[in-house]
């Protein structure tokens, strides 16, 4: 059941400047195209909003991080010299709230921005080791100068040929197929 | 309006980035640096030299775990010496980059662009350097493990209401932020520098470590939501850090530690002597590695204006200190206050406030402040300054507390010596080390200010 030609990952444009990208990109979402991705060398300002990118809760792995570590901590405290293990030192309380202030916040602090790396990392879907979009002619050059457009082929309105086209009447100075290999 | 027309109408140095850079240049003259640049001979000599630190670290603590903390010049009532002055030195040190990454993001202060990854590197060594001393201080350092809380067979638990398990915690704490930020800078620069890398074994290094970055508009938003949560997390960590540390002290009732003033006047020092280190090595390697387009003479008047205005912060706490103890009416302090000025360690505090009050006086001129050799001796002074401080603070108080039969003197070994050049060599050893094998300037975000100049809006 070996198909002849290869699936087709995509089109992909390339852009010269940040700007040509912005425009390219919110004509194509208001053309109907929603699987559509855009690669630069620095976060560009809008342009996640502009191919319908709208939630990203990072800032949700972010407080979920600090209440568990926060709580969590607290809580370990407590327990450790209230309930585990009493020990009067100096006669002070040994449910000594005041005292247990500053390693809940240092927890808090530390699961918050583990949660947070983690879960972006995760939500990006990274480590990826290999994607088809580095098989794009020229797309070394997403890193340093160069700005991509990509309109994938399991998007509904997607045609090889008339998608090319449109890309190439939004001032795409390098239009390729790219083919999804994996 | 051109740069050095709005340069003589404000008077300040106010470029940000060298009219003349685009994103390729920008990206080859930072990427080259590790890529292919052949080093200058003087990183082989300097690397040499700190590498020959790390040695007699190496030996000082293979000495000391042969020996014991005797070695060092220790004793009851100075039980702290050398390794906890170190340690508040070079935690201190390290602030200075968190300030810079996550401080100066919250408040879109442009100007951290250029200098945040070389800074929080720095951060990271530092509380590298400082971790050892209480380690080793421990005189049992090979039970550290015991300050963690995790479920032991003995049944027992860390005493929380210690402040020096909050320390454990807070510097660990530091210590792990601090790295997840600094990687996750780095991750869109080790994709550029995959893309840019020619040698296969290269391309598998940088790609690995990119995790497989590809810039999609997608993971640069939630990248730029983490970086500001982060920045917003690692803010007050900073502050707490410090403070934490300072608590070790004042919680004690010893005199000239028991005081409110400390947490504030803790980060404050942190802070001053964080920038002046942060000034000692960023004028050296901008002129070696000719990055005076990206850090530019505005960075440097920028951060020589922090460190004067934090070191007057600091000149605030030692006059409040010698106001406090005689406006509290207690003998004890008072005493430790004329001691201070006037006992056996008098010459160390006349030293201390002459490096870290009067010297940084000279800053007030423009024309100090733009002459870059005398602002690299004059952070220096400050550095020295600031491990005197450290020194007074914790010696002077402990060699004199109550009762005078129980009063000593203190006097560092050539082994407290040893660590503490061990350590400075450990820290110039890393920071060649990074330099050579890390982008030191955040390639993507020069790119935001390159493309900001082109829109106008920098």
């Amino acid at each position: 059941m070996k198909t002849e030609t290869p699936r087709i990952f995509g089109i992909v444009a390339e852009f010269h400047d940040h700007m040509a990208l912005l425009n390219a990109a919110r004509k194509a979402h208001a053309s109907g195209y929603r699987k559509l991705d855009a690669y630069t060398p620095f976060p560009i300002e809008g342009l996640a909003y502009e191919i319908g990118f709208r939630k990203n809760r990072v800032a949700l792995c972010c407080l979920l991080g600090g209440l568990t570590g926060g709580i969590g901590g607290y809580f370990m405290q407590w327990y450790a010299l209230a309930i585990d293990y009493p020990l009067n030192v100096g006669g002070r309380p040994f449910h000594s709230a005041p005292s247990f202030i500053p390693i809940t916040f240092e927890l808090t602090v530390l699961c918050a921005a583990l949660a947070t790396v983690i879960g972006m990392l995760a939500l990006n879907g990274l480590p990826r080791p290999h994607h088809p979009i580095f098989s794009a002619r020229n797309f070394a050059r997403a890193t340093t100068d160069k700005f991509f457009l990509a309109i994938e082929a399991s998007d509904k309105n997607f045609n090889a040929r008339k998608t090319a086209q449109f890309l190439r009447e939004c001032g795409a100075t390098n239009v390729s197929e790219v083919n999804d290999e994996g | 309006m051109n740069e050095s027309a709005k340069e003589a109408q404000l008077g300040y140095p106010t470029q940000l980035i060298g009219e003349r850079d685009s994103y390729e240049s920008a990206t080859r003259q930072i990427g080259s640096i590790v890529l292919d640049q052949k080093q200058p001979r003087s990183w082989l000599i300097g690397f040499t030299i700190a590498f020959i630190g790390v040695m007699l670290l190496m030996v000082a603590i293979s000495y000391l775990f042969f020996k014991g903390v005797g070695i060092w010049g220790i004793n009851i009532p100075i039980a702290w010496g050398f390794a906890i002055v170190n340690f508040v030195w070079w935690i201190g040190i390290g602030h200075a980059g968190t300030l810079i990454s996550a401080f100066l993001l919250l408040m879109h202060q442009k100007w951290r662009n250029s200098i945040n990854r070389f800074a929080e590197a720095m951060t990271i060594f530092a509380v590298a350097c400082a971790g050892l001393f209480p380690l080793l201080h421990l005189g049992r350092p090979w039970v550290f493990y015991w300050l963690l809380p995790y479920p032991d067979t003995m049944g027992l638990w860390p005493q929380f209401r210690s402040p020096l398990v909050w320390d454990v915690f807070a510097v660990s704490t530091y210590f792990t932020v601090s790295l997840i930020f600094w990687y996750a800078g780095l991750i869109p620069d080790f994709a550029t520098l995959r893309d840019r890398a020619e040698k296969r074994w290269k391309q598998i290094v940088f790609g690995v470590l990119s995790l497989g970055w590809r810039g999609s508009a997608r993971h640069w938003a939630r990248y730029e939501s983490a970086y500001v949560l982060l920045a917003g997390l690692a803010t007050p960590l900073v502050v707490s850090v410090h403070s934490v540390v300072s608590l070790d002290f004042s919680v004690g009732i010893v005199p000239g530690w028991h005081s409110t003033i400390f947490p504030p006047y803790f980060v404050a020092g942190a802070i001053y002597s964080g920038f002046a280190m942060v000034l000692t090595l960023m004028i050296p390697v901008r002129r070696i590695y000719h990055l005076e387009n990206m850090i530019t003479d505005r960075h440097i008047n920028n951060m020589a204006n922090v460190m004067f205005a934090t070191g007057w912060m600091v000149a605030y706490g030692y006059i409040m200190e010698a106001f406090m103890s005689w406006f509290s009416g207690n003998r004890y302090d008072a005493f430790m206050m004329s001691n201070r000025f006037a006992g056996p360690y008098a010459h160390t505090f006349w030293v201390l406030i002459l490096c870290n009050i009067l010297v940084p006086q000279a800053l007030w001129s423009r024309r100090v402040r733009d002459n870059h050799v005398v602002l690299w001796l004059i952070s220096i002074v400050i550095n020295i300054g600031m491990w005197l401080e450290r020194y007074v603070i914790v010696i002077v108080s402990l060699h004199r507390d109550f009762v005078p039969s129980a009063w000593s003197m203190y006097g560092g070994t050539k082994w407290d010596y040893a660590m503490l050049l061990g350590s400075m060599g450990l820290f110039v050893a890393l920071i060649y080390l990074f330099v050579r094998f890390l982008p030191m300037i955040s390639i993507a975000e020069v790119r935001t200010l390159i493309s900001e100049r082109e829109e106008g809006t920098l």
